[in-house]
């Protein structure tokens, strides 16, 4: 059977992208940072939205069920912003869930039936204990074969990461490095969770430490500070605490409409040129545990569409629930060849101010991951940078037309990959 | 020897709790599956039986665990007591996750990639059902 190249039936543009604070809040439930995200948003809509004008609501939520004790949450949100009686959908695939959402969304306008829609994710995890978390993130893996034997979230990427190690070469301090340059950009990200970067929270436990009158720590850099097991505790091994994406409520929104009414809401639309998806084994079938074979489905398929390939891409906001993850994510994207992306991060290339900068919001890492709705997180920051909205955290010297966000489910269960234009 | 047995996750752990690790094969282009699919992933095919592992295989990726889930925490790991959990390539052919003994959990960085390992069969608490471990020769 021949198939024909993907292409979607009509063009989609991205008017508005707003998202919460991201962070623990003990007050808050999915539905008030839902609200806060749909806030932010509309302020960022040139000329305006009219609640009236949107159709539909696609959102991602991996696990209010288990979190918060709230299924079924989609209406809600809806209601909360204003749209009942209007479809609400709510998209479930991990920590892929608004990613996936947001080509729901994409599909549904290029069909035809909506010209108007809007996108969001949310998630409140805060309000179970640690070990509670662990367990609801681990019905993201295989429950019946993987969580079983004791396997954890974090333990089956510490699992990737191992075999990275053995088959690369790489070291733990590579990963530590992908952490740095993370909490770096997050730094002076407002909205993120720990907008500090490794060396401001090492100098504030060392003073810390002087004002309490305690025995102060001797850190020479930030990596001796990480390969303190005081400071930086181990998770997984060879995961440490520094290693993993923290747990976070927040949430996020953007607005899509069909590309010929762009110019109506914004001055300056972003174009999604490009989307793709595809899904993977349980970890323990894949023949190669160093790459993720739905990223590399997923970014095949969009970089056909665009009509673009990896050298093409300016910025991307890549799936770095933990470091290992942003090594293989950026070699499965085709941004650097497989074992040669902790290289290239040691060198700085994927720095704020590198040749090719990943994750300038702070990524996962930093900026915070409420997992159903980090994907749409992840648009927000790919608005700013392309409008040039940025503020201390542009990207410098570049005028940003082609930008990528990739958002991964779990272990890489799913993946979703979209490809933003500015014209 | 095959077995009759409905190719799923019920029958696996039964054959489990008997001591046998076994993995479904295609008929028709012989893959193997662990954990066993009822329909080949390969050939589409959904004539599958079943077909007993020798338990042997090299470690392929591996995880010392410090933070568990409440099942772990119950059994009495934390922090200053991790376990292991690793993949498995059996000599075989598939890979397969499970719980790794016969190492130091303190000291991951010591343990060496493709360490060679045999299957054990752990009995959980009652009412709990066992699950896959290899413990390294």
């Amino acid at each position: 059977m021949s198939r024909r190249a993907p292409k979607l039936g009509r063009g989609v543009a991205l008017v508005g992208a707003g998202m919460s604070k991201f962070g623990a809040f003990a007050d808050k439930t999915s539905r008030d940072l839902f609200v806060d995200a749909f806030n932010a948003m509309t302020k960022t809509v040139d000329k305006g939205v009219d609640t009236e004008d949107i159709q539909a609501l696609y959102v991602g939520n991996f696990s209010s069920d288990l979190f918060e004790g709230q299924g079924h949450v989609a209406p809600i949100m809806a209601d909360w912003v204003g749209l009942v009686p209007k479809p609400a959908t709510r998209v479930e695939d991990a920590c892929a869930s608004s990613g996936v959402a947001i080509r729901e969304g994409i599909l549904a306008i290029a069909s035809g039936l909506y010209d108007t829609v809007l996108v969001g994710g949310t998630e409140k995890m805060t309000s179970l204990p640690t070990e509670r978390v662990t367990d609801t993130l681990a019905s993201a893996s295989d429950a019946v074969y993987e969580a079983s034997c004791g396997f954890t979230f974090p333990g089956l990427y510490a699992a990737m990461a191992t075999a990275y190690m053995a088959r690369y070469g790489a070291s733990v301090e590579h990963f530590m490095k992908v952490g740095i340059k993370n909490h770096n950009n997050g730094a002076l990200n407002p909205k993120a969770q720990f907008n500090k970067s490794i060396k401001d929270l090492m100098d504030s436990r060392i003073e810390k430490a002087k004002q309490k009158g305690e025995p102060v720590p001797h850190w020479r850099d930030e990596l001796e500070f990480l390969k303190d097991p005081r400071a930086n505790p181990v998770v997984a091994w060879p995961m440490r605490l520094f290693d993993c994406s923290p747990i976070t409520d927040g949430a996020a929104c953007i607005i899509l409409v069909a590309e010929d009414l762009a110019r109506d809401f914004s001055d300056k639309p972003i174009y999604i040129i490009g989307t793709g998806q595809g899904s993977d084994h349980a970890l323990n079938e894949r023949k190669d545990l160093t790459s993720i074979l739905a990223s590399r489905t997923a970014a095949k398929q969009a970089y056909e569409m665009a009509g673009v390939g990896p050298e093409d891409i300016q910025i991307a906001e890549v799936h770095d629930c933990f470091t290992i993850a942003e090594l293989m994510a950026i070699e499965d994207l085709g941004f650097f060849k497989p074992g040669e992306a902790f290289v290239a991060t040691e060198q700085g290339i994927t720095a704020r101010d590198g040749a090719k900068p990943i994750n300038t919001s702070g990524g996962l890492k930093s900026k915070g991951h409420p997992v159903g709705a980090s994907g749409v997180g992840q648009v927000v920051e790919i608005w700013h940078q392309m409008r040039g909205e940025a503020g201390p955290r542009q990207v410098p010297g570049k005028d940003i037309r082609l930008a990528l966000t990739h958002n991964v489910g779990a272990t890489g269960g799913t993946c979703v990959v979209h490809i933003y234009q500015r014209r | 020897m095959t077995e009759e047995r409905e190719v799923d996750s019920a029958s696996f752990y039964q054959f489990l709790a008997e001591k046998k690790l076994m993995a479904s094969r295609c008929k028709k282009c012989e893959a193997l599956f662990l954990p066993p699919h009822p329909i080949c992933t390969k050939c589409h095919g959904n004539d599958m039986e079943w077909v007993e592992m020798k338990g042997n295989g090299k470690l392929a990726a591996f995880s010392a665990i410090a933070v568990g889930p409440s099942c772990t925490i119950e059994e009495g790991y934390d922090r200053d007591n991790p376990y292991l959990v690793g993949i498995v390539e059996l000599d075989e052919g598939p890979k397969v996750s499970g719980r790794i003994l016969g190492l130091d959990a303190r000291r991951p960085e010591n343990i060496k990639m493709g360490t060679p390992v045999t299957v054990e069969f752990l009995e959980q608490e009652e009412g709990r059902r066992c699950f896959v471990a290899f413990k390294a020769q």
